[in-house]
């Protein structure tokens, strides 16, 4: 009875609706922790992203140019545009300490049956890359910030 | 000479890969810079030493290939390298380059005839065994495995300086990892050699029969996707009687340019070949790869 009970409370914890715009998704624990990285300490890293602001000006044209890619668009094309700006917007400003918390699915999940090769996911980096570019984010804090992305690499591709 | 049919790869492969990616700006593959320059022996790497890093363009998933032109201008030698490679899947690369050594003015003063130049043919084979020089861990660098099989067209030169054999294998481990915190490329190799001069002047020598365990370093500052400079450092046996080798150092700048071809110069220090001192000079590179 009482697993019973808790199994329900974490369940009400995570099932609650979709943002508006967003599509559904299966039910998960909700964890900062799921952004795949410990947040940067200090406030030069989101400084040099133009704080929150900068941040959604990335992100939302590295996710517009995922979707417009030639090569990667295919892998984007089911997914919910809506929901990944919000999580990914989140995930970076999380990881640079901006001000945010992640609320989205862990890496592995979230890649889950995507089917994303490596070449695909080197594709990603060069668009995030030119994201990063555009909005004047110096190329050493922009390695800076890959390096935390870096190592989920694993998560991401599929073998 | 060349072979014309090393010239023909080598156009060809450089044609069919520039256009298309210069419109899209790079291509899937593997990121900008991470094949590596050619070194003058043909494995990918540096110029000098080899990298864990496998030639060509594509991933795991794929075959992609690389060549390229290498020119050495000494005070009183030219060396020219050409030189290409494939990559199976990320995992395996097999290399060939030739090696044409012009000794200019030297070689009427060692009555060898003015302007004499003489050939080396370097094969090689490369393993990446773990890791990635880019992704995963920090602390995990790729780690690769190779073997180079050099041997001289011209074995009179070997003879006529001392050393014992014509031809001759390099063994190497080689780690590389780009550390993306400090934009920084750090490479080490350990190579068994007993070549000298690269193995142009043969292997072995009255200093020395037995290979000999010599590290190799680089080290690279990523300016920008397109652009990294750095410095290298490649230590050399002293098996000859009739004259010194010293260890060879550069300083390099490699530029991406759009994606498939990649443009090196290199301020190279060779030291002292064949008893004339002071070999410095530049070495320009064009390389291209799909």
């Amino acid at each position: 009875m009482m697993v019973l009970l808790s199994i329900l409370l974490a369940t009400a914890q995570v099932a609650a609706p979709a943002p508006q715009g967003e599509e559904a998704v299966a039910p998960y624990r909700v964890d900062p922790a799921n952004a795949g990285a410990k947040p940067f300490s200090g406030d030069r890293m989101a400084r040099q992203f133009g704080g929150q602001p900068g941040i959604r000006r990335i992100v939302d044209s590295f996710v517009t140019s995922n979707f417009a890619d030639p090569h990667i668009g295919e892998i984007f094309k089911n997914q919910d545009a809506v929901r990944l700006r919000r999580v990914i917007f989140e995930q970076f400003c999380y990881i640079l300490n901006a001000g945010c918390t992640y609320t989205g699915r862990d890496m592995r999940t979230a890649h889950t049956n995507m089917g994303v090769q490596q070449a695909d996911m080197n594709r990603l980096v060069e668009n995030l890359q030119r994201a990063m570019a555009t909005e004047r984010v110096p190329f050493a804090a922009q390695n800076r910030f890959l390096a935390k992305l870096a190592p989920m690499r694993s998560a991401v591709v599929q073998r | 000479m060349v072979p014309r049919s090393i010239y023909f790869v080598l156009l060809a492969s450089v044609a069919a890969a520039s256009p298309a990616a210069a419109q899209q700006g790079g291509g899937a593959g593997k990121l900008l810079l991470t094949n590596g320059i050619s070194t003058v022996e043909g494995s990918s790497g540096g110029g000098l030493a080899p990298w864990a890093v496998i030639s060509g363009n594509e991933t795991r998933d794929g075959f992609g290939a690389q060549a390229a032109v290498t020119v050495v201008t000494l005070p009183d030698y030219d060396l020219k390298a050409f030189s290409v490679a494939v990559g199976l899947r990320d995992r395996l690369e097999l290399s060939y380059a030739r090696q044409s050594f012009d000794t200019n003015k030297v070689g009427g003063a060692l009555g060898l005839g003015d302007n004499f130049s003489f050939d080396q043919d370097v094969w090689g084979a490369k393993v990446k065994l773990a890791g990635d020089a880019v992704f995963g861990p920090t602390w995990m660098p790729a780690i690769a495995l190779g073997v180079q099989y050099k041997k001289s067209l011209d074995p009179l030169v070997a003879r006529a300086v001392g050393a014992h054999e014509r031809s001759g294998a390099d063994l190497y481990v080689t780690a590389t990892k780009l550390i993306l915190n400090y934009s920084l490329l750090v490479n080490t190799t350990i190579r068994a050699t007993k070549a000298n001069q690269l193995g142009l002047l043969g292997f072995g020598g009255p200093n020395g029969t037995q290979r000999r365990v010599v590290p190799e370093a680089s080290i690279g500052y990523q300016f920008s996707r397109r652009l990294v400079v750095g410095a290298e450092y490649r230590r050399k046996p002293n098996n000859l009687a009739f004259a010194r080798e010293d260890d060879a150092w550069d300083i390099f700048a490699a530029y991406g340019i759009g994606g498939h071809l990649t443009a090196t110069m290199a301020f190279a220090d060779l030291g002292s070949i064949a008893t004339v001192d002071g070999q410095r000079g530049l070495l320009v590179q064009l390389q291209g790869s799909f």
